[in-house]
C-alpha cells in the first residue's frame, strides 16, 4: 500500500538512531491521537514511524528521591490517573491531561505528545508550565533539559533539534501548603478545544502566597508563562486586589487570534476571569495540603 | 516494507495477524480478523463507534496502529456476551430500546463496560461525561444513559 515503515525499539538509543536516520521523514508515535489523524488527512506522510512505547523510560511514572515526579513522555492520561499518589500532589496537572479529548483519547494520548504537537491550545501545557515542569530530551548529540515553556516555537513547531526526542517530564518536589489547578473555557461542556486555558500553581504560608506560576493557553502562538501574573500573586493573601492585578497581567499578556471559537476581545477578557477562578481553586487545594 | 506480523490477545484468545505498517487496529479487526462489531464512524477519534479496550483501558481503535497491538490484551464488543448469555448492559440496551440505527451501539457498550468496572455506581452526570466521546447520530442519548444506569444497578445487586 505504501512504503511507510514502523519500528518499535526497546531502547532510547535505538529509537534515536532510527529517528535521526530517517531525517525529516520520521515521526514519533506515542499515543498517536494526533499523528494518526494527521496521516489520515494527508497532512503528514511519514516514511518511518518510531513507536516509543516499548521503551521503559518513556512509559514509567516514577517518584523521585526528592519527592518530585518523573513522567515518561508516552504515559497516557488514563495511566496517570491510575497512579496512586500523583493525583494528590498535582491535581491540576492531572485534570489538564484528562481534559484532552474523550475517555477514549485519554486512553492513549500523552502529555509528551500534547507538548510536541505544539498547539497553542494544548490543555496539558499551561498546567505543566505552572507546575514548573522540566523536560528531558535526547538526540544524536546527547541529553539536555529544557523548561516546558521553552519547548513550543509556534503553532505546530517546537525547539527540539532535528533527531531529538522528548523523553520525560520532571515535576519538582512540592513544599507544604502547595496546590495547583487548571481550567479551560470551551463553548461546550466536554470534548472541545480550549478558547482559553489557565494553569496556576502556588504555595501558601501563614495565609500569604510565597510562590506562584501561571501558564496561559490559546491566547498566543505559544502557551505562555505569565511571570507578571505570578508576581502579582506572590506576597499577597490572594485578596481581591491581588487577583485583579494578576488577571490584568494575564489580559496584558494575551496576543490571541480571532476565530470561530472566540474573538480577540473575548479571549482576552476570559483570560483574566480564568486566572481568578483557577488561582482560587489552587489556593483552596493548597490550604488542604 | 513486508507486512508486519502481530501476536496479540483478543477477547482472551491468543491471535496472530499480518498488517501493513499504517493499518489501524480497526482495519485489522474488521478486515483481517473478521471482527466487524467495531464500527468506523469518523476515523478521527471523535465518535467512539470503534471503541475497544487495550489492557483494560478504553481506546478508539481508529487512532491506534494494528502493529501497536503486539503483546497487549485487546477487548472488543465480540467478547462481551458469554456465549448466548448477554452482558447486563446488552440486555438493558435491548429492554430500553437504547439503539436506533445501531452504528454507535457497540462503542457505547464497550465504553459503558469500562465505566462500570471503574465505577459500579455512577451518577447520571458521570455516565454522560464518560460517554461524551461516543456520538449517537440518532440522538437517542436518554435511553442509552438510562440503560447504563439500570445495568449498573442490576450488576450491583447481582454481586455477592
Amino acid at each position: 500500500m505504501t512504503d511507510i515503515r514502523y519500528v518499535a525499539p526497546t531502547t532510547l538509543e535505538e529509537a534515536i538512531a532510527a529517528f535521526a536516520a530517517a531525517g525529516g521523514a520520521g515521526r514519533i508515535l506515542a499515543g498517536g491521537t494526533d499523528l494518526l489523524v494527521q496521516m489520515r488527512s494527508g497532512i503528514v506522510k511519514p516514511g518511518l514511524i518510531v513507536d516509543i512505547k516499548k521503551i521503559a523510560e518513556m512509559t514509567e511514572i516514577a517518584e523521585t528521591t526528592d519527592g518530585g515526579f518523573r513522567i515518561g513522555a508516552a504515559v497516557s492520561g488514563a495511566e496517570l490517573a491510575e497512579h496512586p499518589s500523583f493525583k494528590k500532589v498535582w491535581p491540576g496537572v492531572l485534570e489538564a491531561v484528562n481534559l484532552i479529548g474523550s475517555k477514549q483519547v485519554q486512553g492513549r494520548a500523552s502529555a509528551g505528545g500534547n507538548l510536541c504537537n505544539a498547539s497553542p491550545a494544548g490543555d496539558s501545557v499551561p498546567a505543566m508550565i505552572a507546575a514548573g515542569a522540566v523536560v528531558t530530551v535526547q538526540g544524536p548529540n546527547g541529553r539536555r533539559e529544557l523548561e516546558v515553556e521553552k519547548v513550543p516555537a509556534g503553532p505546530g513547531r517546537t525547539n527540539l533539534a532535528p533527531g531529538e526526542i522528548l523523553v520525560s517530564f520532571k515535576l519538582p518536589p512540592r513544599p507544604e501548603g502547595s496546590g495547583d489547578a487548571y481550567l479551560r473555557m470551551i463553548p461546550r461542556t466536554e470534548m472541545d478545544i480550549a478558547v482559553v486555558g489557565c494553569g496556576v500553581s502556588l504555595t501558601l504560608k501563614n495565609g500569604f502566597c510565597t510562590a506562584a506560576r501561571v501558564g496561559l493557553g490559546a491566547v498566543a502562538p505559544m502557551v505562555l508563562l505569565v511571570e507578571a501574573a505570578a508576581k502579582a500573586l506572590i506576597g499577597s493573601k490572594l485578596d481581591v486586589a491581588a487577583l485583579e492585578a494578576a488577571a490584568n497581567a494575564c489580559r496584558a499578556a494575551c496576543r490571541p487570534i480571532d476565530d470561530k471559537r472566540g474573538t480577540i476581545a473575548y479571549r482576552t477578557k476570559i483570560a483574566g476571569v480564568l486566572l481568578k477562578r483557577t488561582a482560587t481553586i489552587a489556593a483552596k487545594r493548597a490550604q488542604g495540603n | 516494507m513486508p507486512k508486519l506480523h502481530v501476536t496479540t490477545t483478543i477477547n482472551g484468545e491468543p491471535m496472530e495477524f499480518l498488517c501493513e505498517p499504517d493499518n489501524t487496529m480497526l482495519d485489522a479487526l474488521r478486515n483481517q480478523l473478521g471482527l466487524t462489531g467495531s464500527k468506523e464512524g469518523c476515523a478521527t477519534g471523535d465518535c467512539g463507534a470503534c471503541s475497544i479496550t487495550v489492557d483494560g483501558r478504553l481506546v478508539c481503535s481508529c487512532l491506534m496502529l494494528a502493529a501497536e497491538a503486539e503483546g497487549h490484551e485487546i477487548g472488543t464488543i465480540e467478547g462481551m456476551a458469554q456465549g448466548d448469555r448477554l452482558h447486563p448492559l446488552q440486555q438493558k440496551f435491548l429492554e430500553q430500546a437504547a439503539l436506533q440505527c445501531g452504528i454507535c451501539t457497540s462503542g457505547m457498550l464497550v465504553a459503558s463496560e469500562v465505566l462500570l468496572k471503574k465505577n459500579p455506581n455512577p451518577s447520571e452526570e458521570e455516565v454522560r461525561f464518560w460517554l461524551a466521546g461516543n456520538l449517537c447520530r440518532c440522538t437517542g442519548y436518554d435511553k442509552i444513559v438510562r440503560a447504563v444506569l439500570e445495568a449498573a444497578a442490576e450488576m450491583r445487586e447481582a454481586r455477592p
